[in-house]
């Protein structure tokens, strides 16, 4: 597993109080992992936090499973780079 | 009942004749006060008045980017706000036949708009830590409106459907957010009123007298309060019973 993929599920553990073991890379935040909207808006923040990206809105509404996360976030970390 | 010891509050408008009572009420109650507004001199004379667990952070809230520096400021200092009173506020009235656009612009920029930027800037704390206080002085004109006053009356309308809202947003994460509607309270504003006019408006008041700052800053500190936490996008009037609704 990425580094970018663990320190994404770490957040989601931490902030859905959920399992590890839930924290598939196909499970859904709101179907799987009993998120609501407002659980989703504050995971997006965290990650803008933990891994100092921007996230727009459309980018968000996109991102509804842990593996959407750690891809959305592993693109822009992809970009900084080539900067 | 009712302590703040350990919290941080930021008032805004602290150098108006409430905002300064809500900040020693606040203050008087145990919690780290930040006070700010456009008079840099008034906030000091207050924080020397109030001594120890004070943040002075002077501000122009018309400046779009005031907010969040503000909210980052005092969150530097002090650590992340667990009360926001949105207490600055300004009239610019006239009929609405004579309102331009900018004096109908400038009041909804500072009495609503401002409000809106500064609540989001502290929900960001306030939801992490899974508790807070919104607090925001309306008045009773958003509520009965009053002629000559469109622009102010919508922005104090306004923030009360804006708490609303937000309370329904954050009420899970142990957030609440309330408003106070001030009546008439004695200050510079309503001293300048002439011997006929405080006469009559006296007549409306069933408890016979203007409030005073204190009177609205003890309604912030309930409403800032744990024994509070039930009580969330509710609007508080305290009016002397001049409207009871």
């Amino acid at each position: 597993m990425s580094e970018t993929a663990e320190k994404v599920k770490k957040i989601v553990v931490e902030h859905l109080g959920v399992e590890e073991s839930k924290v598939t890379n196909e499970a859904s935040f709101i179907d799987d992992l009993g998120a609501d909207s407002l659980d989703t808006v504050e995971l997006v923040m965290a990650f803008e936090e933990a891994f100092g990206v921007e996230i727009p809105d459309d980018a968000a509404e996109k991102i509804t499973t842990v593996n959407d996360a750690i891809k959305y976030i592993e693109a822009q970390q992809g970009e900084a780079d080539k900067a | 009942m009712f302590r703040l010891d350990g919290k941080v509050a930021l008032i805004t408008g602290a150098t108006g004749g409430i905002g300064a009572a809500v900040a020693r009420a606040l203050h008087g109650a145990g919690a780290t006060v930040a006070i700010t507004g456009r008079r840099a001199a008034e906030l000091d004379a207050l924080a020397a008045e109030l001594g120890e667990r004070v943040i002075v952070a002077p501000a122009d809230l018309a400046d779009p980017a005031a907010p969040a520096a503000l909210v980052e400021k005092v969150e530097k200092e002090g650590g992340a706000l667990d009360i926001l009173v949105n207490n600055a506020g300004f009239t610019r009235d006239m009929l609405a036949l004579r309102m331009g656009d900018a004096d109908w612009q400038a009041v909804l920029d500072v009495d609503l708009t401002a409000p809106f930027r500064l609540a989001r800037s502290a929900l960001r704390g306030m939801m992490k830590k899974r508790s807070g206080r919104i607090v925001s002085i309306a008045s009773i004109v958003g509520v009965t409106g009053n002629a000559g006053q469109a622009n102010y009356a919508a922005a104090k309308a306004g923030l009360i459907g804006m708490s609303k809202s937000l309370a329904q947003e954050v009420a899970t994460r142990g957030v609440t957010v309330n408003v106070v509607a001030p009546g008439f309270v004695k200050t510079a504003m309503t001293d300048a009123l002439g011997e006929g006019p405080r006469t009559a408006l006296l007549a409306r008041i069933p408890t016979g007298r203007m409030g005073t700052p204190e009177d609205i800053a003890a309604a912030v500190v309930y409403l800032a309060s744990a024994e509070a936490g039930w009580v969330t996008g509710q609007t508080l009037h305290v009016n002397g019973g001049m409207a009871m609704i």
